[in-house]
């Protein structure tokens, strides 16, 4: 790798089945992430978006193109490397939580970090920190069941940190949440990009995708559109509702 | 904004101007940023001349304009009331929009598909001004329900540019197909 980018994929493609039925889920996708960004992609369901998310986090191998993730290229990985990766370098976030139902807030986000070989008592540390820092420091003790969905999905976001990941993979985040949980989990990820965490979120909330730094539009397998969004409108957020200009009627 | 919202704020109690802008600043927060400080007064006058607010200065310094004090006439009560029960809503303009795309692609000017991306990545902006301002308001302020308000309309305004997005597309590529 030539450049400084976290992630770099070129003509990156992600084929199903064959003749006929044969789907091109990822077609020939260039993207570079730098170290500390915040990339949305956007787009219709089945446009290929999740699938390109786990080939970015190594939970899926490509069909062609060439793939590179924190200086190694990710095609050339043995299976056992590949794992490694996952668990030490990326953190996952998922729509449906995918937390363990029988172990406690605390247990959960320990566990990433057990399986990394992180000494107890450090995992345990961690998770503490981590629950205290997307405000749930008192329901470390309480299973998934007790918390509401706002409350789990913070959970996952703790465990997916768990073991200081350089990326974040963040799919549909805030797709089972309702309004007040959806803010709440784009505070933490705002806090997180304020401290330098790179992060790519799959989504089809409008919300999410604005707040990005860099926003990319997929359609069948494609990016057909990307949008740099740092520094908003730097206008005044009255003009959006007629605010202004009224004085001088 | 309407004259009738600043009378409206006049009909719990006579007030000064400076209180009323300050009433203003609650209900809108960070949107009420735009206004002209001198737009309340300017709007004030208009009532008055009106005959919808009448206004009390006292003798003792009558050259300070902020030293007056506003209440609303009869008639002003009867527009508060009027203007309470009235039913409007702001329309956006998705007619104009969508003529504009129908022409440009009409007349062969401008590809429908570049002035929507334009258009779009204009109110991602405006989404991603309106939901960092939702980030900075304390939950329970009267502010941070306006801004709910204005992110849920641009998320609609975006999911109706998706669907002309996919449409014109699509009619592009059948284009394309029929002409070879």
């Amino acid at each position: 790798m030539t450049n400084s980018s976290l992630v770099q994929a070129r003509a990156l493609r992600k084929e199903y089945g064959r003749g006929d039925g044969l789907v091109r889920a990822v077609d020939g996708v260039d993207l570079d992430i730098a170290p500390g960004e915040r990339v949305a992609v956007m787009g219709p369901s089945g446009c290929g978006k999740s699938t390109l998310l786990h080939l970015l986090g190594g939970l899926d191998r490509s069909s062609g193109g060439e793939l590179w993730f924190h200086g190694r290229r990710i095609g050339q990985l043995s299976e056992r490397a590949l794992a490694e990766m996952r668990r030490k370098e990326v953190g996952f976030v998922f729509q449906a939580f995918h937390l363990m139902e029988e172990l406690t807030a605390q247990e959960n986000v320990e566990l990433p970090a057990l399986l990394a070989e992180v000494r107890p008592w450090a995992a345990r540390r961690r998770a503490r920190d981590l629950l205290e820092r997307v405000g749930l420091g008192d329901r470390a003790g309480h299973l998934p069941s007790a918390l509401s969905g706002g409350q789990r999905q913070r959970v996952a976001i703790a465990r997916a940190l768990v073991n200081e990941p350089v990326l974040v993979l963040a799919d549909e985040p805030t797709g089972n949440l309702d309004s007040a949980a959806t803010l709440d989990v784009l505070r933490i990820f705002e806090e997180l990009h304020a401290a330098g965490q790179t992060l790519v979120i799959v989504t089809h909330d409008e919300r999410i995708g604005a707040t990005a730094d860099r926003l990319i539009l997929m359609y069948d397998g494609a990016f057909v559109d990307e949008t740099t969004l740092v520094g908003g409108t730097r206008r005044s957020l009255s003009t959006l509702i007629g605010l202004e200009d009224s004085a001088g009627e | 904004m309407q004259q009738e919202a600043v009378l409206a704020l006049l009909a719990k109690e006579p007030a000064h101007a400076y209180q009323l802008r300050a009433r203003l600043d609650d209900a809108l927060g960070p949107l009420g940023e735009g206004l002209n400080a001198g737009h309340i007064y300017v709007t004030l006058g208009r009532l008055e001349r009106a005959g919808l607010v009448v206004v009390e200065e006292p003798c003792a310094a009558p050259d300070r304009s902020d030293r007056k004090l506003y209440t609303l006439t009869p008639a002003g009560q009867e527009r508060v009331s009027q203007w309470l029960s009235e039913l409007s809503w702001p329309k956006p303009d998705l007619a104009e929009f969508h003529l504009k795309l129908i022409a440009a692609a009409g007349a062969g000017l401008t590809d429908p598909i570049s002035i929507i991306g334009a258009q779009r990545r204009e109110l991602l902006r405006r989404l991603r001004d309106a939901q960092h301002a939702v980030m900075g308001e304390p939950a329970d302020s009267d502010a941070s329900l306006l801004l709910e308000g204005i992110v849920l309309r641009l998320q609609a305004d975006l999911r109706w540019l998706e669907a002309c997005q996919r449409n014109w597309a699509s009619r592009r590529s059948n284009h394309r197909r029929s002409d070879q």
